[in-house]
């Protein structure tokens, strides 16, 4: 039996309040106003496909042996990296084997449920696949894309055995049928006529796959519980439903007023949502369309309901602050040039040399452990850093990326460069020993205490804008 | 058996520029500035000076690397010229090293000199630069306030000291400052404030304000330093003589090990009690008669109280607000102004605090002057961040000998 083991999400804390949007940008486009309901995800300053990747992967990993993981497939159209494989960035965050098959699955919209098709298909025996998608698409100030679309990220640990979602069928079309693209080095989407797409598009190519589908499955659109489908035009989704015999209440949210459409992230966001809810022996229909169309369908078992506790869609969605600033916004984004200031000039190079000879250390936020007198520590060192000791190559690797810390000490520093200022930071003490100075994420400078517990994230830490290069590290964020 | 430095080598001369935005003047001109008046000063020829000590810390934006920019400077004989860098207590190694050579007897006469020339980076506060390869991929982006403001967040939590209590008390803290700079014609900030002023000021890092922060100045300080014996053989009467010369430096314990609660510096509970025993001074708080301390930021004056065994711990908030460390206190503290409002130009401070307790045993310090006669100056130089620092303590004293 093949299919989810577990699955995970991540939605970006901060919700831009698309009024804000909408009143900033009325005066040019008027039709805005029409869209200016609910808020969208956007990534904070320091994230982006690789870090939210990351983070929903973590949270798929819950209570999983990473050590089982023998292949990660990363997919979106938004990686940092052209040539640079993405997937074993974050293999290296997320501390997997070396000896494990990593793979970018990019350049559609398909490209989720298309990773999910292929790794479902070519899983052996007793390995565990992960399977990630992460979306952070840029967008023109005062288009309808920067209202409808969100940054997030979902997850899902596949294999053969403790199935939680058995994995029954899918289907594909692949149609040379361009809605939207998005050419080499250009940074926004150029979509033709909505009514087009949906007519010719969503309408035509999209049903015939789900019959197929149900056909070799014997299902009647009936069987399905749950629907779930991306897409930003209003009522298509129900239109296809119908088609198929599928209730309209079986049509899943689009988590349109809460998030927004997660690009190629967004089928699996939708899943791992519908998933959270499943009960024991339902099915679960998921698609996509674009340039044809993947349709898959899962059926829960009662290993759906045992697993542990994880933050998910709906604990992300739950995790939030709402945003009004709107010019923040197209600051993260680099879509207004703000004057950062001659402190932000300073040369971000990173020595490729230094950071692949320190990659546990930096990347997998690898500590050591002594094993003369048992401190733990970070960075893993030659010598032991408790003064009573002081062995010389006596420690074993200890991770740190998953542990919770306490603040020790802290500021808001206005001075120094940040993208959002004031740049929080203080020493995250660690229960079972070890603590460093950390970069804080996510956080409210006025609500900064000494012992408020903090988990790491991994976020970017400084773009160098003069190579194209993005640094990662660990950050320190409220605990969950 | 070592036996410690005390009255080994006494100073013969010092010097100091003037402090400020020295917008009309290169390093080589603040070099030439002090060392003419140390020279005057020790009443000797360039020629006698044997060797040589010089201080920069952040060379990359002005005079570059090696003893040769001093050496140019001076036109000095082919002497040798070592540059030294311990981040902000440069100067006091560059004093460390010279008083050093000369009670080894190797030379008779050896200069320390320090500069730093920060005013041509085009903003104010420090340069931002990069840290390192390996450091950048990982120390978080603060500023200099931004790491020593941690230590207010520590303290409070240690103590139970409220925050409006520790603003106060550093206010107090820059406030007497202002009022000691007001007083020195070399200082670079010689405005008096009031505490209302610093507390309404605007943050620079919570909960340092502007007036939390000390001066981004250009500058350079000197010292002559030699034997007792050849001092009196050149015809000096009074003489200041070395007591006592620490230095701790951070092992990474503070940054990485759960011993250390960040409300206090290690480094300087260390030094300043080898430094107390080198000079054999039994009780600090009774014996020590004024001191220069590192005052980068007013709560780290705050802390250094307590961690050079003058408060007791804890304490500190109290004695400042009690005047303890003001100009006519029992201890006075930045008695010139200090970091604060004398400037911190980086490689020349260990000196400059050194030149201010140099001037007082003398007598020579102007209307500053403190009337009972001192017999003991202590300096605290600090380099680096709470976490991982250097830290200088010298004593001098008058020379009884």
């Amino acid at each position: 039996m093949t299919g989810i083991v577990s699955f995970g999400g991540y939605i970006p804390r901060l919700r831009l309040q698309r009024k804000s949007v909408a009143e900033a940008n009325s005066w040019f486009n008027p039709g805005l106003k029409g869209q200016a309901k609910g808020e969208r995800a956007i990534c904070n300053w320091d994230e982006d496909a690789i870090t939210m990747a990351v983070e929903a992967a973590r949270d798929a990993l819950t209570g999983i042996d990473r050590a089982k993981i023998t292949q990660l497939v990363l997919a979106s159209t938004t990686l940092p990296f052209q040539d640079r494989n993405n997937a074993t960035l974050v293999a290296q965050a997320l501390t997997l084997r070396h000896d494990i098959q990593t793979l970018d699955i990019t350049s559609s919209q398909r490209a989720a449920t298309s990773a999910l098709i292929q790794a479902l298909r070519g899983l052996r025996p007793g390995e565990l696949a992960l399977v990630i998608a992460s979306e952070k698409r840029r967008t023109k100030a005062a288009s309808p894309q920067e209202m409808a679309y969100g940054d997030g990220a979902a997850a899902f640990v596949l294999g053969t055995e403790g199935v939680g979602a058995t994995f029954i069928a899918s289907e594909s079309e692949a149609v040379d049928f361009v809605d939207h693209f998005r050419g080499q080095n250009r940074d926004f989407d150029y979509a033709w006529e909505e009514r087009w797409i949906r007519d010719e598009g969503y309408n035509k190519i999209v049903p015939p796959v789900l019959k197929r589908l149900l056909d070799k499955t014997k299902l009647a659109g009936d069987a399905i519980a749950a629907f779930a489908m991306p897409c930003t035009l209003a009522r298509v989704v129900q239109g296809i439903a119908k088609r198929v015999g599928i209730a309209e209440e079986r049509v899943r949210d689009q988590l349109g007023a809460e998030c927004g459409d997660t690009g190629v992230a967004h089928p699996l966001v939708m899943l791992a949502h519908a998933l959270e809810q499943a009960k024991s022996g339902e099915r679960i229909l998921v698609a996509t369309f674009a340039q044809g169309c993947d349709a898959l369908l899962f059926q829960a078992t009662d290993a759906l309901a045992k697993l542990p506790k994880r933050r998910g869609i709906a604990g992300s969605l739950a995790r939030k602050k709402a945003e009004a600033n709107y010019s923040r916004f197209l600051a993260f984004n680099d879509i207004v040039a703000i004057e950062r200031g001659m402190r932000s000039e300073v040369d971000k190079q990173t020595a490729l040399s230094t950071l692949y000879r320190k990659r546990d250390m930096v990347t997998s936020l690898m500590g050591g452990k002594c094993r003369k007198c048992g401190t733990v520590q970070w960075p893993k060192s030659n010598v032991c850093v408790n003064p009573n000791c002081n062995e010389f190559k006596s420690q074993d690797d200890h991770p740190f990326a998953e542990q919770v810390g306490r603040i020790m000490s802290f500021t808001a520093d206005l001075l120094t460069y940040s993208p959002d200022p004031p740049a929080c930071s203080g020493m995250i003490q660690f229960d079972e020993g070890g603590r460093f100075m950390a970069d804080f994420t996510d956080v409210e400078a006025g609500a900064l205490k000494v012992g408020t517990p903090m988990q790491m994230m991994f976020r970017i830490k400084d773009y160098d804008t003069m190579r194209g290069f993005v640094r990662y590290f660990w950050k320190a964020a409220p605990a969950a | 058996m070592a036996t410690g430095i005390k009255d080994k080598v006494a100073i013969l001369g010092m010097g100091c520029s003037k402090f400020g935005e020295r917008w009309d003047a290169e390093a080589d001109d603040l070099i030439v500035e002090a060392f003419m008046e140390a020279m005057q000063d020790a009443g000797i020829e360039k020629n006698q000076i044997q060797a040589a000590w010089f201080s920069t810390a952040i060379e990359e934006q002005h005079v570059g690397k090696s003893g040769t920019p001093l050496a140019v400077a001076l036109r000095l004989p082919y002497i040798p010229v070592t540059r030294v860098e311990n981040f902000c207590a440069s100067g006091s190694e560059a004093f460390r090293g010279a008083v050093y050579a000369v009670a080894s007897g190797a030379v008779d006469i050896a200069l320390a000199l320090g500069v730093e020339k920060l005013k041509d980076t085009g903003y104010g506060g420090l340069p931002q630069r990069g840290r390192g390869h390996l450091n950048n991929l990982f120390i978080p982006n603060m500023s200099a306030p931004g790491s020593f403001a941690q230590l207010a967040a520590a303290y409070r939590a240690k103590h139970g000291a409220s925050p409006e209590d520790l603003k106060r008390a550093m206010a107090h803290i820059s406030v007497k400052s202002h009022d000691n700079g007001s007083r020195n014609p070399k200082a670079h900030l010689t405005n008096k404030v009031t505490e209302e002023t610093v507390l309404k000021a605007p943050l620079i890092a919570e909960p340092l304000g502007l007036y939390d922060c000390c001066g981004v100045s250009d500058g350079a300080a000197c010292a002559i330093v030699t034997t007792p014996e050849i001092a009196r053989s050149l015809g000096k009467r009074d003489l200041v003589s070395v007591k006592a010369l620490q230095l701790a430096v951070s092992n990474g314990v503070e940054s990485s090990h759960n011993s250390w609660d960040g409300s206090y510096f290690a480094t300087a509970r260390v030094a300043s009690k080898r430094a107390y025993n080198e000079a054999g001074i039994k009780n600090p708080r009774e014996e020590v008669s004024l001191m220069e301390v590192h005052d980068c930021f007013s709560v780290t004056e705050l802390v250094t109280m307590e961690d050079l065994h003058i408060s007791p711990e804890g304490g500190a908030i109290k004695d400042v607000l009690d005047g303890f460390y003001d100009h006519d206190g029992k201890v006075p503290c930045q008695i010139d102004g200090g970091l604060k409002c004398f400037g911190h130009p980086i490689g020349a401070s260990g000196l400059r605090m050194l030149y201010e307790m140099y001037l007082q045993l003398l007598g020579r310090a102007g209307q500053r002057q403190r009337k009972d006669a001192p017999r003991f100056g202590l300096t605290h130089n600090l380099g680096g961040a709470p976490q991982q620092n250097v830290c200088s303590v010298s004593i001098v004293g008058r020379y009884d000998g």
